[in-house]
């Protein structure tokens, strides 16, 4: 027992000038932490979409399949991608709206990606097809105001996908997408 | 063991939580636990068993979440996670290796057990929850060697299914029972991956048992006689800790080697072809850890013979603390049965190096011919039943033992121990 | 007195028990007629040993091998396209982190007819491939498989070097093993002579011949070169992260053997005024 009084006293002495059993007690307990984390983070990361997951969260879409005053779904990373033919109607409705008045304001030209010759479509809407309230897929051509609405809660998108009315908050996301020849584009 | 409790709470938060819930008293009690002075790193592989099961349950619940148990699934799940999981190629190994480290442990502990004669009493207890512990540890292994579905998982499942088989009467609808079908096929393969999450828990709580029961009785030392006094140990924690935490360090060298380096080295290739019913690989072996049972089930010309002293080799494990009739505990002062036991490990080793082997396949060549693995296996069958009787119980009686020191104390002073 | 009586007696039961045991030994057979089976020979390979890595333009040619020489029967299960272009793959480029964009996975994957679904019919349709797309199944099933192939279901080849024991240099062997049949030999219908097969009967053909492909790095195709080139793609193929893995095992090895120093001082110095 006096052994382990000894070590007890040592171990407990405070204002001790920092010693060569105390470097190598913290030394030890740093290595530990270090070794412990290193382990620990794969048992973290590996929860994170694997390989096969990842390649799949890009797709590409032939827009010229798509007719005037129709709309294309295709599922991309498990959601709806709505694209949307719209009717030049639709593209002045779009265009008259005051964006001052919206609760997420955003142009409906902002809403468009650049084709290779730097121009937008904007008869081509790419969208995700998914209401920002609570994750439930709107309705097309319905609504108040042309667009989209959500049977969920009663959101009403316009036809540019921008929230109009109801609890929602944010427009329909535009996903990252690019052109990669005339009519095909790249999403994700 | 457990004397009057040391701890004294030192702040009013402390001592607020110590009188509504003695968790930190219990936790310093328990590490405090007094231990003897002489244990050397034999006496390691206690904890090094702890971490193998944490290993194992953190690396097996991760598994699960990639795993896919269905026949047509399995084996393209577990190559996913090898190629695609992040880190998957890393817990993957790991768990299948860990398997393979945790045996390893489990019998260097048991075999220091048997040396140093921890079974005796008052720790027959003790030593039967490990038997307990060892065995859920053989059928876990088994489920889950079946779950990759590979050819070995399937063949290997076969055929220790089909022991159940050979029971008189029963046997044929015991097996179908077990299997939920007529052979091994997609109901087995689920309720073999439910049963092989559950095991590690049932495994887990032995282990609680197991360590109460240590806690109780004390632990046993090299040279096997109870401490008197307070000189005669020292508490767990640091010293023990300490001791545990280095061998454990050395341990994960030898595991990383494995896991690293030589992940396929355990296993069999035969494990990388999908499952087929249609088609047995040549040689049906089990993994290594079951290699010796595997020889002495082929030892016997006799299928349900084989089958039963298949399982009494285990039995007889659970009965070894009344089969061993001497007094004194270590085999450091039985000077004879010392030999006897180094033979029975040897024989262990032989019986392994059997059930590896086609049993026709000649072991120790002599002229033309020699001693067919079948026949080595049948010798070292007869040694492993000969050790636990008669040659214990004999030993016990007519062995003439060496002295035994005062004290444990005394015995570390004079360098005994 | 009682002392050397019982000493006697212990030693005399080790001796009878020895001895009795020992008695067992009587089972002797002859020992049975050995195949003509040969063994692989060790090879040296790039990836062997604890550093070793994959010969990447070795993999490269091996994956044109694979898909001139291989592909008509044997599928690649487990790899997809993109696979090639990972990190560590054979055709990984730093510029292209994400394989599905790297233009020679692409290319690569455009050589290659993949089922699928027409999303306006739902008829089932060939497309050509996409990086993200799993090298396509050869046969609908192992029957037709089997029925197209004399019975004998080649086997997929993205593990075929970790399923074989002998691994690498036992599928080198076999590829480079066909040899003329020996005179007392019978060799039954439709198989074919190899040295390294077990039992000497195989279904496959040669599958390799000199200067069968023409490699665009001006390497001699021969028969031998060809066999290490595609046996280093199908190692790759069946153990992809060996590289990470070992790179990862190093830098553990390095920590654990610090932490094991230190783990020794510390029980050196808690122990210190302890006799044990």
């Amino acid at each position: 027992m006096s052994d382990t009084d000894k070590f007890d006293e040592h171990h407990n002495g405070e204002g001790d000038e920092p010693t060569r059993r105390d470097f190598i007690y913290i030394a030890t307990a740093a290595a530990a932490a270090v070794g412990g984390g290193a382990f620990a983070w794969p048992l973290v990361s590996q929860m994170s979409a694997a390989g096969d997951t990842r390649a799949a969260g890009s797709i590409e879409i032939d827009l010229s399949k798509v007719s005037e005053g129709q709309q294309l779904k295709v599922l991309w990373r498990g959601k709806p991608v709505f694209v949307r033919y719209r009717t030049q109607k639709e593209i002045d409705e779009a265009d008259a709206v005051d964006i001052e008045t919206l609760r997420d304001p955003e142009t409906d030209d902002a809403r468009f990606v650049a084709n290779p010759e730097g121009k937008i479509n904007k008869h081509l809407l790419v969208m995700v097809g998914v209401c920002t309230h609570f994750g439930c897929i709107p309705v097309g051509e319905a609504g108040d105001f042309d667009g989209w609405y959500c049977p969920c809660h009663g959101s009403h998108y316009d036809t540019s996908g921008r929230i109009r009315k109801g609890p929602a908050p944010t427009n329909m996301v535009i996903p990252k997408y690019a052109y990669i020849s005339d009519t095909v584009i790249k999403v994700g | 063991m457990s004397g009057p409790s040391t701890y004294e709470p030192k702040y009013a938060a402390e001592r607020w939580l110590d009188k509504r819930l003695p968790i930190v008293r219990m936790s310093v009690d328990f590490m405090g636990f007094p231990s003897p002075r002489n244990l050397n790193y034999w006496y390691a592989f206690g904890g090094i068993l702890t971490l193998c099961l944490m290993a194992q349950i953190i690396t097996g619940i991760i598994l699960a979440m990639h795993y896919t148990p269905h026949v047509d699934l399995a084996f393209d799940s577990v190559q996913r996670i090898r190629r695609d999981v992040p880190f998957g190629w890393l817990l993957q190994p790991m768990h299948a290796v860990g398997a393979s480290m945790f045996f390893l442990a489990v019998y260097i502990h048991m075999f220091r057990g048997m040396f140093y004669g921890s079974y005796k009493n008052p720790r027959e207890l003790l030593w039967i929850i490990g038997c307990l512990i060892y065995l859920a540890m053989m059928a876990t292994g088994f489920l889950g060697y079946t779950l990759p579905w590979g050819q070995m998982s399937f063949w290997g499942a076969t055929v220790i299914t089909g022991f159940f088989g050979a029971i008189p009467v029963v046997g044929e609808s015991l097996q179908q029972w077990l299997l939920g079908g007529y052979s091994v096929g997609n109901p087995t393969l689920q309720r073999f991956f439910s049963l092989h999450y559950l095991l590690p828990f049932v495994i887990a709580a032995l282990v609680g048992l197991h360590i109460w029961a240590v806690h109780h009785v004390g632990q046993n030392n090299p040279i096997g006689i109870e401490p008197k006094s307070k000189s005669d140990t020292l508490p767990f924690h640091p010293f023990y800790t300490m001791k545990d935490a280095f061998a454990i360090a050395v341990f994960l060298m030898i595991f990383a080697l494995f896991v690293f380096y030589l992940p396929d080295a355990l296993g069999h290739a035969d494990n990388y072809q999908r499952a087929d019913p249609m088609k047995t690989p040549p040689h049906i072996v089990p993994e290594w850890y079951f290699l010796p049972f595997y020889a002495i089930l082929r030892a016997v010309p006799d299928k349900l013979l084989g089958i039963i002293l298949m399982f009494a080799a285990i039995a007889v494990l659970f009965i070894l603390p009344w089969l061993d009739t001497s007094k004194v505990r270590s085999m450091r002062f039985r000077p004879v049965t010392k030999w006897f036991f180094i033979i029975f490990l040897v024989m262990g080793f032989i019986l392994g190096w059997c059930g590896a082997r086609s049993p026709d396949d000649i072991a120790i060549p002599i002229g033309d011919g020699g001693m067919t693995f079948k026949w080595l296996s049948r010798i070292a069958t007869l040694y492993y039943f000969a050790y636990f009787f008669p040659i214990l119980p004999v030993m016990g009686w007519i062995e003439k033992t060496k002295p035994l020191p005062e004290s444990i104390t005394k015995a570390v002073l004079s360098g005994d121990a | 007195m009682l002392k050397t009586q019982k000493t006697k007696m212990a030693k005399t039961f080790a001796a009878v028990a020895i001895i009795s045991t020992s008695l067992f030994a009587g089972g002797i057979s002859a020992q049975a007629a050995g195949g003509s089976t040969e063994k692989p020979a060790v090879q040296e390979w790039g990836f062997k040993g604890p550093f070793g890595t994959y010969d990447r333009p070795a993999m490269q040619r091996g994956y044109q091998v694979y898909k001139e020489s291989c592909s008509s029967c044997h599928a690649l299960e487990h790899l997809s396209f993109r696979h090639l272009g990972d990190k560590g793959g054979p055709f990984y480029d730093a510029n292209f982190p994400n394989p599905n964009d790297n233009p020679v996975i692409k290319a690569f994957a455009k050589d290659w007819e993949v089922s699928d679904i027409d999303q306006d019919s739902g008829d089932p349709i060939d497309r050509p491939g996409i990086p993200a797309d799993g090298f396509p199944d050869i046969f609908p099933n192992a029957i037709a498989a089997a029925a197209s192939n004399g019975g004998a279901v080649p086997p997929d080849l993205s593990l075929i070097v970790p399923a074989r024991t002998g691994g690498a240099d036992y599928v080198y062997a076999l590829l480079t093993g066909y040899d003329e049949v020996p005179h007392d030999f019978h060799l039954s219908e439709g198989m074919n002579y190899n040295t390294y097969f077990e039992g000497n009967q195989l279904a496959m053909a040669r599958p390799l011949f000199d200067d069968a492909v023409e490699y665009a790095d001006g390497t001699k195709a021969t028969t031998e070169q060809m066999a290490r080139d595609v046996v280093e793609f199908l190692s790759w193929a069946g153990d992809p992260k060996m590289e990470v893995r070992k790179k990862v095992g190093f830098a553990t090895f390095l920590f654990l053997f610090i932490f094991a120093l230190l783990l020794f001082m510390t029980y050196k110095e808690v122990w210190r005024n302890v006799d044990h």
